[in-house]
């Protein structure tokens, strides 16, 4: 069977009380209504944003993909009608996932969407297995017994009201910082731990079962719901010309505090951080990079303004780093727990991140010797762009830019002093895992 | 993915999950390979030139790993996510 003759086979009453079409919200937030509680029952969802119009056929969903420059909220930010377009077009009935997995520690986006909006996910993911002829469909999420129940709940809602296409299987990502990674994520869908594989031929092309496999972040598909209802000019209205829409952030402040919210492409770094009195803000989380403040008051939420200083949007993620933390602490700890994420597959990443965490940990003491920074940049370059994944590439991204912007305090160091005034650990690093155990 | 239709050049790569560091490689293609302070292949970049075809393809078939590839424009494709 055909995708376009599968999409024919779709519920054609998508609800029993058929709401009208909405007008398209104005403003922001697009993705979660403010005041949003969790809430599994999909009636007030389509009386807030009227029914789903699936696509007649394949290329529409692609079309308007593509006409509103759609790319994926996981990272990468990957043009998504090029993924929709490689699937669809290989003539086999692809393996269609959400991915929720947010392995990130400092991420928090996807989790409060899938609580606050599972339907519009559940939408945009029934949209694309609709529009690819699915053969399974997927909502891969982060091991949390709650969630899942509640999921499964508002998958229950779905089927009572007749609106999908296609039966979702509900499948929990174990706690590992890669588990969201693609071929990790087709791994464990496959019953095989999570780790990442040499991804040739792409996962795209070969993924679940040996079948295409198209895997979108869970908020790039609740973007694509919208977009489906409102279309990719009303998208547009919202970011810059290249990087249009919104995204949602987790944004860590100083004191402790962490909240998400959604934003504008090209948004000031300052209209979402406070710079005044902080030492660093990392951008795009433990992939990501450090900015010093005046740096980063001069930078947009957009990976135009972020690439050329090294940094990228990612997923969303803005820590603030209070004054009174040792920033070299805190990117030794963090790069000691990537370090033990390895998946310890690859030479370079398994040899080169435990001694490029290790030196960190001599920085960040007192007097470290004088070629240890000399040993991490060679160290980096080594590990660089030779894993079958990003981990490596992301952990040097994060390393050499704690090199740059905590400069003053390497030479505190080698001085024998410290400016941190607080010992304690500021940003959230899972208990060390066992580099053996837990991978399923 | 549709890409520029340009010939495809050969070139060397490595499967880092299969490498397991027996260096053999480096010994057969030292033209294109060195081995890293770990003993893991650091493989040229550049196209194969042609005079070095037969030593690359007998690189390949003799890595005890199965990890060494020389790929055309096919297998150079990649997606994000």
């Amino acid at each position: 069977m055909t995708a376009d003759q599968m999409a024919a086979q779709r519920p054609s009453g998508p609800h029993p009380a058929r709401p009208t079409r909405r007008p398209a919200p104005a403003g922001l937030p697009r993705l979660i209504p403010s005041g949003a509680g969790p809430d599994a029952r999909i009636g007030p969802h389509l009386d807030r944003l009227g029914p789903l119009p699936y696509a007649p056929g394949a290329d529409a969903l692609i079309k308007v993909a593509e006409a509103a420059h759609l790319t994926g909220r996981g990272g990468a930010a990957f043009p998504v009608h090029r993924k929709l377009a490689a699937v669809i077009g290989s003539g086999d009935r692809p393996v269609v996932v959400a991915n929720g997995a947010e392995s990130e520690p400092v991420s928090g986006k996807d989790g409060s969407l899938l609580w606050l909006a599972p339907h519009l996910v559940l939408d945009g993911l029934q949209l694309v297995a609709a529009a690819a002829g699915a053969m399974r469909t997927v909502l891969y999420v982060h091991r949390d017994a709650a969630l899942t129940a509640y999921l499964a709940q508002a998958l229950t809602h779905r089927y009572a009201a007749g609106t999908d296409y296609a039966d979702v299987e509900l499948i929990e990502a174990p706690d590992r910082f890669l588990a969201g990674e693609e071929s990790a994520l087709v791994n464990v869908i496959n019953g095989e731990p999570a780790r990442p594989q040499f991804k040739r031929p792409p996962v795209y092309e070969r993924g679940v079962g040996g079948r295409p496999t198209l895997v979108q972040n869970v908020e790039t598909l609740a973007h694509l719901a919208l977009i489906a209802r409102f279309g990719a000019g009303w998208f547009r209205s919202a970011g810059t010309a290249a990087e249009p829409g919104s995204m949602l952030c987790t944004v860590h402040r100083a004191d402790g505090g962490r909240h998400v919210v959604e934003a504008e492409l090209g948004s000031p770094i300052h209209a979402l951080v406070r710079l005044d009195g902080v030492q660093a803000v990392l951008c795009g989380g433990y992939h990501g990079a450090w900015l010093e403040p005046e740096q980063a008051a001069r930078l947009a939420l957009a990976n135009a303004s972020l690439r050329p200083v090294g940094a990228f949007a990612g997923a969303g993620v803005l820590a603030e780093l209070p004054a009174s933390r040792c920033g070299l602490a805190e990117t030794a700890r963090v790069a000691r727990y990537l370090a033990l994420e390895s998946a310890g597959q690859c030479g370079p990443c398994f040899n080169g991140l435990p001694r490029i965490a290790g030196a960190l940990a001599d920085l960040a003491g007192p007097r470290p010797d004088a070629q240890v920074i000399t040993a991490v940049r060679r160290w980096a370059g080594l590990v660089e762009g030779r894993g079958a994944c990003h981990h490596p590439d992301g952990f040097v991204r994060f390393v050499r830019s704690a090199l740059t912007v905590f400069g003053a305090e390497i030479a505190r160091h080698a001085r024998g002093q410290c400016s941190a005034t607080d010992r304690r650990p500021f940003l959230p690093v899972p208990a060390a895992a066992s580099q053996e155990s837990d991978w399923s | 993915m549709p890409r520029s239709s340009r010939v495809p050049s050969t070139r060397m790569m490595v499967n880092p999950v299969a490498c397991s560091a027996h260096g053999v490689c480096a010994e057969l293609l030292p033209e294109l390979i060195t081995l890293d302070e770990w003993g893991y292949p650091l493989v040229d970049d550049a196209p194969v030139p042609p005079a070095l075809e037969g030593q690359a393809r007998r690189a390949v078939r003799d890595c005890p790993a199965l990890a060494l590839l020389l790929s055309g424009g096919r297998g150079s494709r990649r997606a994000g996510s």
